[in-house]
């Protein structure tokens, strides 16, 4: 195949031997970045593993009070979005770029039915006063200090929630990157990179839901 | 492990390729690195499996089988938590580093979750635990309703009673 010279003076950088070096290496930073991620949000499984230890008959009455439907709604947009990412990341690495920016939008407008969906259920609990700590009002839930399972589900889902607008945010850069024609078969690294990323959202979110939806 | 050859060209000591197809990704079906582009069938697989797997596990959830439905639940979160790593973010064919870098994050999570679960479920174990005095100035929540009798029969209620 003919090799044209890069476009873009990012598609190879001086200080790296060749473009699977570069390649190799952003993706080595990108995992690190995930490293810290999954024990970012680690610390919040095991602040709700210590509470639901303490307090699993709480955990177990409150549980009932999220919308199972709703929650289940949302891991299946989540896990259309995961597929819908990859295969960007595939149109992209097969040069149709149009088809990826495609597929990119797919997955802005999956991320945008997942917090509309987040919004309704979290206006629903203020609605109720069903909210963490002392700001908890609600009545209906039998068991001593149940706003303790109420602060864990705000904590979790709330960052998870700032985990889905940060990827939006990053889908909707590689979008207008693409449609400036930056990425093509030879250079696609940072769309790969946003993917890894939105999987990891999609990851944490796998075990959010059974945790706090199924098994309270 | 390389070979000294593939070391240097690695790291740039030397060119295994012409000067010019330095700016090409390694796509030669061959190489263990470089691009690695996935059929379709395979995402779309792996998205359904995902996808019957949730209806799975909100199946299972709803008989009641006592601590095993936590079980369950988590070993199909963490069967679906691999399907994801190992195909979308391409871990099961990257280069095997990335893996590793995976393995130790969630093996420092165990870790921390693991050791913290040691101290809290056998705490009771070493020493009898007797319930705490009622200290109304350490409650957050009496605070914000200082009218005890009026307010719901959760506030200002200490887990004294708990254990």
């Amino acid at each position: 195949m003919t090799i044209h010279p890069p476009t873009y003076r990012w598609e190879l950088l001086d200080h790296y031997s060749d473009a699977t070096q570069q390649r190799e290496s952003a993706k080595l930073g990108m995992w690190i970045f995930l490293l810290t991620e999954i024990l970012f949000f680690g610390g919040l499984f095991c602040a709700y593993a210590i509470y639901r230890a303490s307090n699993p008959d709480i955990f177990f009455n409150a549980h009932k009070a999220l919308d199972l439907h709703l929650g289940t709604f949302n891991t299946v947009v989540l896990i259309c979005s995961s597929v819908t990412m990859a295969v960007a990341i595939r149109s992209i690495q097969l040069d149709r770029i149009k088809a990826g920016i495609g597929f990119l939008t797919a997955t802005l407008g999956l991320a945008a039915v997942f917090l509309v969906v987040k919004f309704f259920e979290y206006s629903h609990k203020f609605h109720l006063g069903q909210l963490p700590g002392k700001y908890y009002t609600y009545t209906g839930i039998k068991g001593t200090n149940p706003h303790l399972f109420f602060s864990v589900y705000f904590s979790m889902t709330g960052l998870h929630a700032l985990h889905v607008i940060a990827g939006m945010i990053a889908i909707s850069w590689m979008i207008y990157r693409a449609s400036r024609k930056h990425f093509s078969a030879r250079y696609y690294t940072p769309v790969e990179l946003t993917g890894m990323y939105w999987h990891l959202v999609d990851m944490v979110w796998i075990f959010l839901f059974p945790l706090l939806y199924l098994v309270g | 492990m390389l070979s000294p050859y593939g070391m240097l060209s690695r790291y740039g000591m030397i060119s295994p390729y012409g000067n010019q197809n330095r700016y090409a990704p390694d796509m030669s079906a061959k190489s263990k690195k470089g691009t690695h582009i996935l059929p379709l069938k395979l995402y779309l697989g792996v998205g359904i499996a995902l996808l019957v797997l949730t209806a799975t596990t909100v199946t299972i959830a709803q008989i009641p089988l006592g601590p095993y439905n936590l079980v369950v639940a988590m070993c199909i979160a963490t069967i679906k938590a691999l399907l994801v790593a190992f195909f979308f973010m391409h871990l099961w064919f990257d280069n095997k580093f990335y893996l590793v870098i995976f393995g130790t994050a969630i093996a420092f999570l165990g870790i921390f979750i693991m050791l913290t679960m040691f101290d809290t479920m056998r705490r009771g174990d070493i020493y009898q635990e007797v319930a705490k005095p009622f200290q109304p100035e350490a409650v957050i929540y009496e605070k914000a309703t200082p009218d005890t009798t009026t307010s719901h029969d959760t506030t200002g209620v200490i887990p004294s009673e708990h254990k």
